[in-house]
């Protein structure tokens, strides 16, 4: 490690100045607290990295930030003056910029026009853009390297060049402080590579930058501290390792330890497969969501596609599901599902509960179960809403209740049941765990155990939260950047594989 | 994007030239009901391709225009051209009165807003009939012009100079401001715009140019009325123009209008089965190309 390195990682910041100073931030959703009470400090020349998983607010608070959701307590100071609950345009104005993870370019305008929007004060008179402000956009084109397409249209741009724009037009109007929202996602190995070096100038030119990501580990190499959010409150703060090794985001990440309870692979070894995925690619637009991923599930398996947010968990399921268009070959039972649309597919026994969870919110649980199980005559529908019954109990004592004011794992447990009356004969679960307290995991867990032990439904389960796939799985695959990159047993995950999920 | 002012320079020279050529005053005046539907069609492109917001009532705007125009004339006698900016700035102070509270809601309702302004006028003009004429109309005394030709020319120059003037602010920093607040509107406000106000004026600037043709439309028609003005079906065949003729383009819903106008000319022999044939010949067209007549011809250059 070279002497400058340490310069730029540790002494700088101590002694400067905390530029953006967020204060006990709080953002409620009726009856959700997606954040509360953050408190925090930016410096000059500092890149603080805010991690956490899904659901945990680090996204709410970053749109906090930046005047897009408006907090219901706490401040947003920037040099000192106040800007929490101030509309996004004022935020941008007073010298904050954000990158976002998802954006849509105008497509009728070139790479420069776009980025010139950046530089473009905010009057309604201006029908000339100067040639100072052309200058300046080309000028940070070539800065983010996109020089050379500066007159092409944006839908002819690879997906790196595209991020690259964004990037350009966030550092437009020369803010204090960037707002960087998962900088990587999406992108291959090199190019990653040249977005941190193109952050990392962020901060050595004095900008304070606030990374936000998933897991510690994407983003160690170039952060100076790391704050550390789970359902909506600071676990930990520190330099990068010290966050690592904190028992608070050990236990968030890892779990309080891993079991595993696989079957015997003799079990499934001489039935024929129920789901075989061949080959199968998806690409939006220009981003590749899958690469060539092989899978297989066996009647009666329970398997865990293991891996982080953006690494193609639902889009692999939504293509199974029928949902989004694919290459590559699907077989259920045999036969190739192609052609058939998302509602042939679920009533032939291929159930998706989706991550979104997509519950009927102005009704009743009672009723949300109903729905799922229209198809079935009566006496079967009610047969199979007290096996449910008896599987959440939680269901029975809230039938009445609206689906809406439920707690976040209430309506887990709703969704599930509901696609349970689907008589499904594979039940993808998509992310289960979302938001959802420890408590209310160890519930879940217990269900998933019922399904696994007592019923021939097959599973299929999604998740980034490792403690909750491994125990119940028979086999693991691990999904990273849109291909599968690991398979295996549990328990040689836990050997292998578990310390990368930190 | 050069190219396409030559062609339509070159477009709007043979057009200019027709009336001069001995053509009947009927071909004289569908080309000038042309004209007039094209400069609505163009104010309603403004906010709908551009801004990104659907106004469903352009007829609002038209009718207040019209309506303002013809009671300054009908009731006090007032030069012509005071009437016409009498009923043009009622249009625009009309439609900001609407725009500025609709647009800051998010989601349909802007749409619905304008919609239920349309009714609002309709109901007023008719509860008012003392004063409006009506559902039977308003006679207004003056006339643009007695000359069919003349008449024409008003209707042409209107056209050149709203298309001019649409196009300059479409293509200006206002214009590329006003589009990335309708396409990605939490975007553009990241970057330091204040999106209401670039819809605002967008919405002022359409209000302009509906509320100055409908006010010289009483004086060409002789007559406002709410079936020629006001009714939802106007507004519905000045939005069908603008999309036949596609969106965020401001030259495309000249095309549309043009079509529109002109076919339900053509077909005028056919009786009640026209407006049929226009409207499924128009749905035909926004089904199978829903960038319009001139996005085809964009989109196979691309």
């Amino acid at each position: 490690m070279s002497v400058a390195l340490d310069i730029s990682a540790g002494t700088l910041p101590e002694t400067a100045p905390a530029v953006l100073e967020v204060r006990g931030l709080t953002k409620r959703y009726g009856g959700l607290v997606a954040a509360k009470n953050v408190s925090f400090d930016v410096r000059a020349g500092e890149i603080l990295g805010l991690i956490g998983p899904n659901g945990s607010g680090k996204s709410t608070v970053m749109k906090m930030i930046m005047g897009i959701e408006k907090p219901n307590a706490g401040e947003v100071r920037l040099n000192g003056v106040n800007l929490a609950g101030k509309p996004a345009y004022k935020v941008a104005r007073a010298g904050i910029g954000i990158v976002f993870q998802h954006s849509r370019p105008l497509h009728r305008q070139t790479v420069l026009q776009n980025i010139l929007l950046g530089l473009l004060p905010d009057r309604l008179t201006a029908l000339r853009a100067g040639h100072e402000a052309v200058a300046k956009a080309k000028a940070i084109a070539e800065r983010v390297g996109l020089s050379a397409v500066l007159d092409r249209l944006p839908a002819t741009l690879p997906f790196a060049d595209l991020r690259r724009m964004e990037l350009a037009k966030a550092i437009a109007r020369n803010p204090q402080v960037v707002l960087v929202d998962e900088p990587f996602a999406g992108l291959t190995g090199g190019e990653v590579k040249d977005f941190s070096d193109l952050i990392v100038s962020f901060r050595d030119e004095g900008r304070a930058v606030l990374l936000v990501d998933h897991n510690v580990k994407s983003v160690a190499a170039m952060v100076d501290r790391v704050l550390a959010l789970y359902l909506g409150e600071t676990i930990a703060e520190g330099s990068a390792a010290e966050v690592m090794c904190n028992e608070t985001v050990r236990r968030v990440y890892l779990g309080g330890g891993i079991s595993t309870h696989e079957r015997p692979e003799a079990v499934f070894a001489h039935t024929e497969p129920v789901l075989q995925v061949e080959n199968l690619s998806v690409f939006y637009g220009k981003a590749q969501a899958l690469d060539s991923v092989n899978l297989l599930l066996h009647p009666g398996e329970f398997v865990s596609v293991v891996g982080l947010n953006g690494a193609g968990k639902t889009t692999l399921f939504n293509a199974i599901s029928g949902l989004v268009p694919y290459t590559g070959k699907i077989f259920w039972q045999g036969a190739p599902l192609a052609g058939k649309t998302p509602a042939r597919i679920a009533r032939d026994g291929l159930v998706q509960c989706p991550e979104t969870r997509e519950l009927f919110g102005e009704m009743s649980v009672a009723e949300n179960i109903a729905l799922g199980g229209q198809h079935l005559p009566k006496p079967e529908r009610l047969s199979r809403r007290d096996w449910l019954f008896s599987l959440f109990p939680i269901l029975e004592a809230r039938a009445g209740q609206i689906a809406r004011t439920l707690s976040g794992g209430e309506q887990q447990m709703l969704a599930i049941a509901r696609s349970l009356m689907m008589k499904p004969k594979l039940l993808i679960l998509d992310e289960p765990t979302l938001g959802l307290a420890p408590v209310i995991l160890s519930q879940l867990s217990d269900a998933m155990k019922l399904l696994r032990d007592q019923t021939d439904i097959t599973i299929l389960l999604g998740e980034q939260n490792v403690t909750f796939a491994l125990p119940n799985a028979d086999r693991v695959y691990v999904l990273e950047h849109a291909r599968i990159i690991w398979e295996g047993s549990p328990t040689r995950f836990a050997k292998e594989m578990a310390s990368g999920y930190l | 994007m050069k190219k396409q002012l030559i062609i339509a320079v070159i477009v709007l020279a043979v057009v200019g030239i027709v009336p001069l050529t001995g053509v009947s005053d009927y071909i004289t005046g569908v080309l000038t009901m042309i004209c007039f539907y094209a400069v609505f069609a163009m104010s309603w492109d403004l906010l709908f391709g551009y801004a990104g917001e659907v106004n469903f009532g352009p007829s609002f705007l038209i009718g207040v225009g019209a309506y303002g125009a013809g009671l300054a004339d009908a009731n006090y006698g007032l030069p012509v051209v005071v009437c016409i900016a009498i009923g043009t700035l009622a249009a625009v102070v009309g439609g900001l009165l609407l725009a500025i509270p609709a647009l800051r809601l998010r989601g349909p309702y802007f749409g619905l807003i304008t919609l239920v302004a349309v009714l609002l006028l309709q109901d007023m003009i008719e509860i008012f009939a003392g004063t409006t004429g009506g559902e039977i109309g308003l006679s207004v005394p003056d006339v643009l012009a007695v000359s069919a030709t003349v008449n024409f020319y008003y209707a042409f120059a209107l056209m050149v100079a709203a298309g001019g003037f649409l196009l300059l602010v479409a293509n200006s920093p206002f214009g590329l401001i006003l589009q990335a607040s309708g396409q990605d509107p939490v975007e553009a406000q990241a970057l330091g715009f204040n999106i209401v106000k670039y819809k605002v004026v967008a919405f002022g600037i359409s209000a302009f140019f509906s509320g100055l043709a409908g006010a010289m439309l009483v004086f060409y028609l002789g007559t406002a009325s709410v079936s020629a003005m006001v009714d939802v079906a106007v507004g519905i065949q000045v939005i069908i123009a603008a999309v036949l003729g596609g969106r965020r383009t401001i030259i495309g819903p000249v095309l549309g209008a043009a079509f529109l106008v002109g076919a339900g000319e053509v077909l005028r022999p056919a009786g009640q089965m026209s407006g049929f044939i226009v409207a499924a010949l128009a749905l035909g067209v926004i089904m199978l190309v829903p960038d319009g007549l001139l996005g085809m011809v964009r989109g196979r250059r691309a």
